[in-house]
């Protein structure tokens, strides 16, 4: 995390500390941020509804992150939280009329206390134990949100309305997209500056040893609890974003799989790392569309082939997993440092 | 009161199974300190197997389920060859993650070999239930408990008894140890490995008797944690004590409460128990306390 490419001195803490120490990287950054805005103007709809999910991937699998990868607390109930998130704010809109733009910091809030109540166990269990704690919180969630039916509308699925602002309304992939991108790149640049902070750097201190991290005066309790407040309060925008963009949202959406599903993002992209959230929620939104062009590209083969793809799905994600786990446990973010050092002493690598 | 009885002796069943599919996994847990996510899977494929034996291949019953048995057996080599062997050493999440992925990949490839709708084994047992005092049993059920028990008196004396068994328990009880001993701790985990898809191979072709099978199953192996949070992940007699509670514990929450609810209560009963205990006694009833040095 802290390497520099060769040449590039600090000679204040300030420099050290920056969030671009070199202009390259500036320059890039800059480039990238004109992408993103250029691109709704450029893709079409299909890309777009991609990019939306995206983003709204990289928020969850960011929060994700900052408990697991940052405080290393494992969490198997994100999904559950995201659906906290999506049914508070589903609820605030639709019941109490309220605008989208309140009801999406108070589906934040709400799902962090939430997270909070299913965090205290990790003051008395950790590893294994949190693990299958967290699992018991994903579990009563979901069942709450089937059988609370006379408020979540249960497996029938509860309608939302898309946001306005002044008039407009975010219906379509192309509009949404401005509120995801907005969004997403608030998320990483706040878990971006969070790692150096005090706080970032006592819950890595939490991560890497508890009671070491204690004995140098760490408060573990407010720690550990401020990494679920924080985490749920990104799965609660995240699911926010999602049930507006989707407009009606069942139980069946937020799943022990979607849990999976945004473990397997940090883990593919890089436990701890704020662009290794980035590469994972790319890599697993874009994953199962790879998947679908070349069941596509087959059927004519085997017509039989459509039957099977949810399970070939699980087949390749697992698979996957696996492999990522075994020949690349440092996950993308790993891969991508290494191509950069690579390219940096081109040709005369040694 | 008839009903809440009926209710204790369907949950004594349930509860067997669950036995049988916890001692697997505290075994893996013990000796290696894996947590087991494909628990489930491993129920599934077994049930299958004995299935696909039996129907398809027309394979007498009893030597479809030895055969099923002894698949067993290499499935749990070839997994922990393939899979476990390159993360030891590796941190908690990512083995956690692993067999996690591997319950997703089994999963998939089930659906692939087998579809996704219920299948019955062919009646074994004949369906006049049996009285025993004013309770009716069905004799599924009955030969269930019976085959259970009778496994689990196997494991019991297996730990106790064989050259194998001793090791196990030395490898779990302490790595180091028992590797200056003479014992090789990688055969230990691949037995564990062996030995858990056994049991749960068992488990599935029973459970598979009772309601048939679909894919719904694999769930099986989330509802194991409770089982093992309430027991001590690393104890063997705990397994079987947990298995029993929560196997009665579900079946009068689902027999009293799901009128309430609509239904469901089943599969979230031993989840609220695993969460209280996770607050009053992390380490359950005889689970072994780690006291952590820094």
């Amino acid at each position: 995390m802290y390497r520099l490419p060769c040449g590039t001195f600090n000679t204040t803490y300030k420099q050290d500390m920056a969030l671009f120490r070199t202009k390259f990287l500036k320059f890039w950054v800059g480039v990238f941020f004109v992408f993103l805005l250029v691109f709704p103007f450029i893709a079409n709809y299909y890309m777009l509804s991609l990019a939306n999910l995206i983003g709204i991937a990289v928020i969850g699998a960011l929060g994700l992150n900052i408990l697991t990868g940052f405080a290393g607390q494992i969490s198997l109930g994100h999904g559950a939280f995201i659906g906290v998130g999506a049914y508070t704010s589903a609820l605030l809109v639709m019941r109490l009329h309220l605008s989208f733009w309140l009801a999406l910091p108070l589906a934040g809030l709400f799902t962090a206390f939430v997270g909070l109540i299913f965090g205290i166990p990790s003051l008395r269990v950790k590893g294994l134990y949190l693990a299958i704690a967290t699992l018991a919180a994903q579990v009563i969630i979901n069942f709450v949100m089937i059988h609370w039916s006379s408020l979540t509308k249960g497996t029938s699925g509860l309608p939302v309305n898309p946001p306005t602002l002044f008039g407009i309304s975010f219906d379509t992939d192309k509009k949404y997209y401005f509120i995801t991108i907005f969004f997403a790149v608030l998320a990483t640049t706040f878990a971006k500056n969070l790692q150096r902070t005090r706080v970032g750097r006592a819950f890595m201190a939490v991560r890497d040893n508890d009671l070491a991290a204690e004995i140098i005066g760490i408060n573990l309790y407010k720690y550990k609890l401020l990494a679920f407040f924080v985490s749920s309060f990104y799965a609660g925008i995240a699911g926010s974003l999602w049930a507006h963009y989707v407009t009606i949202i069942t139980p069946e959406h937020f799943t022990l799989s979607v849990s999976v599903d945004y473990l397997a993002m940090i883990i593919i992209g890089g436990v701890g790392s704020v662009l290794g959230s980035i590469f994972g929620a790319i890599f697993m939104v874009l994953l199962p569309e790879i998947l679908r062009l070349i069941a596509d590209a087959l059927s004519g083969v085997y017509p039989s082939i459509g039957n099977f793809f949810s399970a070939m799905r699980d087949v390749v994600f697992g698979l996957t997993i696996i492999l990522f786990l075994i020949y690349e446990p440092d996950g993308l973010n790993h891969r991508w440092q290494m191509i950069k050092a690579y390219w940096k002493l081109w040709p005369f690598s040694y | 009161m008839q009903y809440f009885i009926q209710l204790i002796v369907t949950g004594l069943v349930l509860g067997s199974v669950y036995a049988m599919v916890a001692l697997g996994f505290v075994l893996i847990y013990k000796s290696s300190s894996v947590i087991n996510f494909a628990q489930g899977e491993l129920v599934l494929i077994g049930a299958y197997m004995a299935l696909w034996l039996t129907v398809s291949l027309h394979i007498p019953f009893l030597l479809s389920f030895i055969i099923t048995l002894i698949f067993a057996v290499f499935l749990g080599f070839a997994i922990e060859k393939l899979f476990l062997r390159p993360m030891i050493g590796e941190p908690i999440l990512s083995v956690i993650m692993l067999t996690i992925g591997l319950s997703v990949f089994l999963r998939g490839l089930v659906i692939i070999l087998w579809g996704t709708e219920t299948r019955v084994f062919p009646q074994i047992f004949s369906e006049t239930p049996i009285k025993i005092g004013f309770v009716r049993i069905s004799q599924v059920y009955l030969w269930s408990l019976i085959l259970s028990v009778i496994f689990l008196v196997i494991f019991t004396l297996f730990f106790k008894y064989t050259d194998i068994g001793i090791a196990m328990r030395a490898t779990a009880d302490d790595q180091t140890a028992a590797l200056s001993m003479g014992i090789s701790v990688k055969k230990v985990f691949a037995m564990a490995w062996a030995v858990a898809a056994v049991v749960a191979a068992v488990g599935g072709v029973l459970l598979g008797n009772i309601n048939g099978i679909n894919i719904s199953v694999a769930n099986f192996g989330l509802r194991v944690f409770p089982v093992v949070i309430l027991g001590g992940l690393d104890s063997i007699p705990g397994a079987i004590v947990g298995g029993f509670t929560i196997g009665i514990i579900e079946n009068l929450a689902s027999g009293y409460l799901d009128p309430y609810f609509g239904g469901g209560v089943r599969e979230v009963a031993a989840f609220v128990v695993l969460v209280i205990i996770l607050m009053i006694k992390p380490y359950g009833l005889f689970g072994l306390e780690r006291i952590e040095r820094v």
